[in-house]
């Protein structure tokens, strides 16, 4: 039961051009051991299957947690390291008060929606 | 008339989203906004995992004690764990430039940007944080 847990499907990845728009599957971003996956997956994208371009659509989420916010930074850090870009858009409104409380708000990328994402690589 | 909960529960995260909802029900029966109740759901997932993890370091044995009181104007929370308290004041301002890439270190953060009172009680295994209504004037 426990390693269909973890195999559980998290994000819904689909390419338009050469950009991975991503989706999350969960409504809620919560959890050390969830965050971890969804991070190990985010990572794969970039570090195995070589995307150089992230649109990250959070239409779906929520509820999202500070423990989330440090594998977006380490994906942003990532795809710098390998002159890729990472852009989020459609976060809710008082999702987006966590990025900006934290301040990440000026070191990730974020767009109001999806379009405005694919034209922002 | 405020409602008051009192209650202690083992370091185990699926603990903590079963009080989350146990708020969240009852600011929803005073009618408070959805704005509020991310609000204070945010600032006590980050307050419960910071007494479990980091204070009580997921030992099992160790509870994390929470009361709790909401009322039309108010809610207000204490949470206490087990574990030898820190100083809030000592840990690294997660804006500052050079510490903006950290992966972590953003749950106090947070909890003081969403709630309107936050205070560490020494040795600094409790915290008591307030969230006055939208609208609402504080209490006295």
């Amino acid at each position: 039961m426990a390693g269909e847990t973890t195999r559980r499907r998290r994000l819904e990845v689909e390419d338009i051009g050469d950009i991975a728009v991503v989706n999350f599957v969960d409504k809620k971003i919560l959890d050390e051991q969830n965050i971890q996956l969804i991070g190990d997956d985010l990572f794969r994208l970039v570090d195995e299957l070589g995307r150089r371009k992230l649109l990250l659509n959070f239409g779906n989420v929520e509820f999202m947690s500070s423990a989330a916010l440090g594998k977006l930074i380490t994906l942003h850090r990532k795809l710098q390291a390998v002159q890729g870009k990472l852009v989020l858009c459609n976060i809710a409104k008082d999702i987006l008060e966590v990025f900006k409380i934290t301040k990440l708000d000026r070191i990730l990328t974020i767009v109001p929606d999806e379009q405005a994402g694919l034209q922002a690589f | 008339m405020s409602v008051q909960h009192e209650l202690s529960i083992p370091s185990d995260l699926s603990e903590a989203r079963r009080i989350q909802c146990l708020v969240e029900e009852a600011l929803q029966q005073w009618g408070y906004s959805e704005h509020d109740i991310f609000a204070v759901k945010l600032a006590l997932e980050e307050a419960l995992v910071n007494a479990m993890k980091h204070g009580n370091q997921m030992d099992p044995d160790k509870k994390v004690h929470i009361r709790f009181a909401v009322n039309d104007r108010q809610f207000e929370i204490h949470i206490a764990d087990e574990g030898p308290g820190f100083n809030p004041d000592e840990v690294p301002d997660p804006t500052d430039p050079e510490n903006l890439e950290r992966p972590c270190g953003r749950g106090l953060l947070l909890m003081r940007g969403f709630m309107t009172h936050v205070e560490y009680t020494p040795p600094g295994n409790a915290v008591r944080m307030v969230k006055v209504r939208d609208g609402a004037a504080p209490s006295p």
